[in-house]
């Protein structure tokens, strides 16, 4: 749109090039690696199982199409939609992550710490047990209370704006609160109701049909281009609020609109599946750290979501000796990484 | 004021303030076109304050700042931002991030929503490092730089925006005298090539040496404008610092020089 502005220093019109903005090769290596072993790990979660199936006969069964007989029906119908939820899933919680702990310049600020996901399991405990509606309405209540929780957060974090550190610690504070509230409506619930509100807030990628998954990916879809539009912005961000008004974003919007993408991506996730901890929290730092781009990276940080929680489904699914909720080894991994930054941390403070 | 002056930014009438303490009230300044202007004042005096207003970073209470006869406040900020770079007190600079990569965030009010980066940026960022002499260390680390070679680095930022006007908040505070000395040569190249500059400077000597403007604040009034050699008086610098003082002329420059004096009641005396 602009041509370059009335400046008298001359500018190069090409200049020995040591360098460009538009390559980071390492980035694009590891963007490549991640893509191949999230395509090889897809086809592996897809083949194993009750009815074994070897990468080959996969790839075969995948080309074959719906009518290429039984190898096609348990590959296309029964695991695939399983496998490309935790990909989806894993891939926008990760995104969720980046732009969370992005806004708030900490790398504790996820959707799950802010109050999100306590506040959604409030929300389904609420419409299961005091409403008493039925589980299939499960995802609507789960919304309802994550987007609502999300809000209170954000309102009572606000003051001339909202600042990182402020909204992590009333996020904690509000979590604190409806842990309680949910322990407390768990005790007044019917044991089996408790029960089933409690498989739900294990997070399970149980889905087994494509069906249960289009819903949720359909709202991933279209979350992407806003995410795509926000990215630039946020990468201003990055560089404190003073210095991103003075190139021109409009920073408090920006921060409220990126903000709502993140919940956005978590709540559908979250509907779908029930909340599923840490992916959002581990996935931006370990794409940062094996991309080594300045900041967060949103496309490192879907492709490593989608790995991880790929990865922790075959876990939850396989190796484990009785099935397990993915939710549960989420948790474990996450534990074990939160462990190994708080160590790091105590290491370079010391 | 003898004849009015060309004045492409300029502030009318602002009421300024954080929370609810006001800092200033009706304040109006121009500022020269093409001149090297530094606000200068005792801390606390507002002279930040006015600088982050002109930079759209505060909306005043009252008042309007305007740019081209129009008030910045009803203009698009990235048009603003193509006109006004602001070279911040704080900035933060994202872990790993190389030194090409951060000052190509300087090209963000340039850049549409489709149209993402082009021959034109990537000549506006290698020149912005030329000028700041930090084109070596482009695939740098910022976290690995020195604190005189990270400012120059958020200069390059300021400078790949490729504005005429230039705000400096305070760029020497924490540099030791010969990383001061030679940002501040910098900045009067940066002004020779033409640009407009306005910066908060600390140090009264180094206003007088390289401002060609000065507007002297104190209790979030101006006290005094003019050339360095109108302000920099002992009776100035009285007025706005309260600090009796001896002005000599520089024997380097021949501008103005603060050569202090005990405060009265103090046991020293002259």
């Amino acid at each position: 749109m602009s041509a370059p502005t009335q400046q008298r220093h001359s500018v190069p019109e090409q200049g020995p090039k040591t360098w460009s903005r538009r390559t980071n090769p390492r980035a694009t290596v590891v963007a490549g690696l991640l893509i191949a072993a999230l395509g090889l790990l897809t086809v592996v979660a897809v083949g194993v199982g009750d009815y074994p199936l070897s990468p080959v006969e996969v790839v075969k069964a995948i080309f074959a199409g719906v009518d290429g007989g039984f190898a096609s029906t348990v590959v296309l119908e029964w695991r695939m939609p399983r496998a490309i939820a935790a990909v989806a899933f894993g891939a926008a919680l990760g995104v969720a992550g980046a732009l969370f702990q992005t806004v708030t310049r900490n790398s504790l600020g996820s959707p799950d710490i802010i109050g999100f996901t306590t506040g959604s399991y409030t929300g389904v405990l609420i419409g299961v047990v005091l409403v008493g509606s039925s589980f299939l309405s499960t995802s609507i209540w789960a919304m309802i209370g994550g987007l609502a929780t999300a809000a209170v957060v954000y309102v009572l974090a606000f003051r001339q704006g909202v600042q990182g550190f402020r909204l992590i610690i009333v996020g904690i504070g509000i979590t604190a609160m409806l842990s309680s509230f949910n322990t407390y409506l768990l005790l007044q619930a019917q044991t089996e109701i408790a029960m089933a509100a409690s498989i739900w807030a294990a997070g399970s990628l149980n889905l087994t049909e494509w069906s249960q998954v289009w819903p949720a990916l359909i709202l991933l879809g279209v979350l992407a281009p806003a995410v795509w539009l926000l990215a630039r912005p946020l990468r201003q961000l990055e560089l404190g609020d003073d210095s991103a008004k003075a190139h021109g974003v409009p920073v408090e919007p920006a921060r409220m609109a990126i903000m709502a993408i993140g919940v956005a991506l978590t709540a559908a996730v979250t509907a779908a599946a029930g909340p599923i901890a840490f992916i959002a929290l581990a996935a931006p730092q370990v794409a940062a750290r094996l991309m080594r781009t300045g900041g967060l990276p949103l496309f490192g940080s879907a492709l490593v979501g989608g790995l991880l929680l790929l990865g922790a489904d075959l876990i939850a699914q396989h190796v484990v000796p009785a099935a397990v909720p993915v939710g549960t080894v989420t948790v474990v991994i996450g534990g074990l990484y939160l462990i190994y930054v708080l160590a790091q941390q105590a290491r370079r403070s010391a | 004021m003898s004849e009015p002056v060309k004045s492409r930014l300029s502030a009318q009438g602002l009421t300024l303030s954080y929370d609810k303490q006001t800092i200033s009230r009706d304040l109006s300044v121009e500022i020269p076109d093409g001149s090297f202007t530094v606000i200068v004042g005792p801390n606390a005096c507002g002279k930040s304050t006015l600088l982050r207003s002109l930079s759209r970073l505060l909306a005043p209470g009252k008042g309007q700042v305007v740019l081209d006869g129009q008030a910045i406040a009803s203009m698009r900020a990235k048009e603003v931002a193509k006109q006004i770079g602001l070279l911040p007190q704080t900035s933060i600079a994202p872990d790993g991030i190389t030194v090409a990569d951060l000052v190509s965030r300087g090209r963000y009010p340039h850049q549409g929503l489709i149209r993402q980066w082009t021959a034109t940026d990537e000549a506006a960022v290698a020149a912005a490092m030329e000028d700041t002499g930090i084109t070596e260390l482009a695939d740098r680390g910022v976290d690995e730089l020195s604190g005189g070679q990270r400012q120059r680095v958020w200069v390059a930022v300021a400078l790949a925006q490729v504005t005429p006007i230039l705000l400096l908040d305070e760029p020497t505070t924490y540099l030791d005298i010969a990383h001061q000395i030679s940002l501040l040569d910098l900045f009067a190249r940066l002004h020779r090539q033409g640009r407009t500059i306005v910066a908060v400077l600390h140090d009264l000597n180094h206003a007088a040496r390289y401002g060609t403007h000065l507007i002297a604040m104190r209790d979030g009034e101006i006290i005094k404008e003019g050339p360095p050699a109108e302000v920099v008086t002992e009776q100035g610098v009285h007025d706005v610092f309260g600090l009796p003082c001896l002005v000599i002329d520089d024997p380097v420059t021949g501008t103005p020089m603060v050569v202090p004096r005990a405060i009265v009641g103090d046991s020293v005396s002259a």
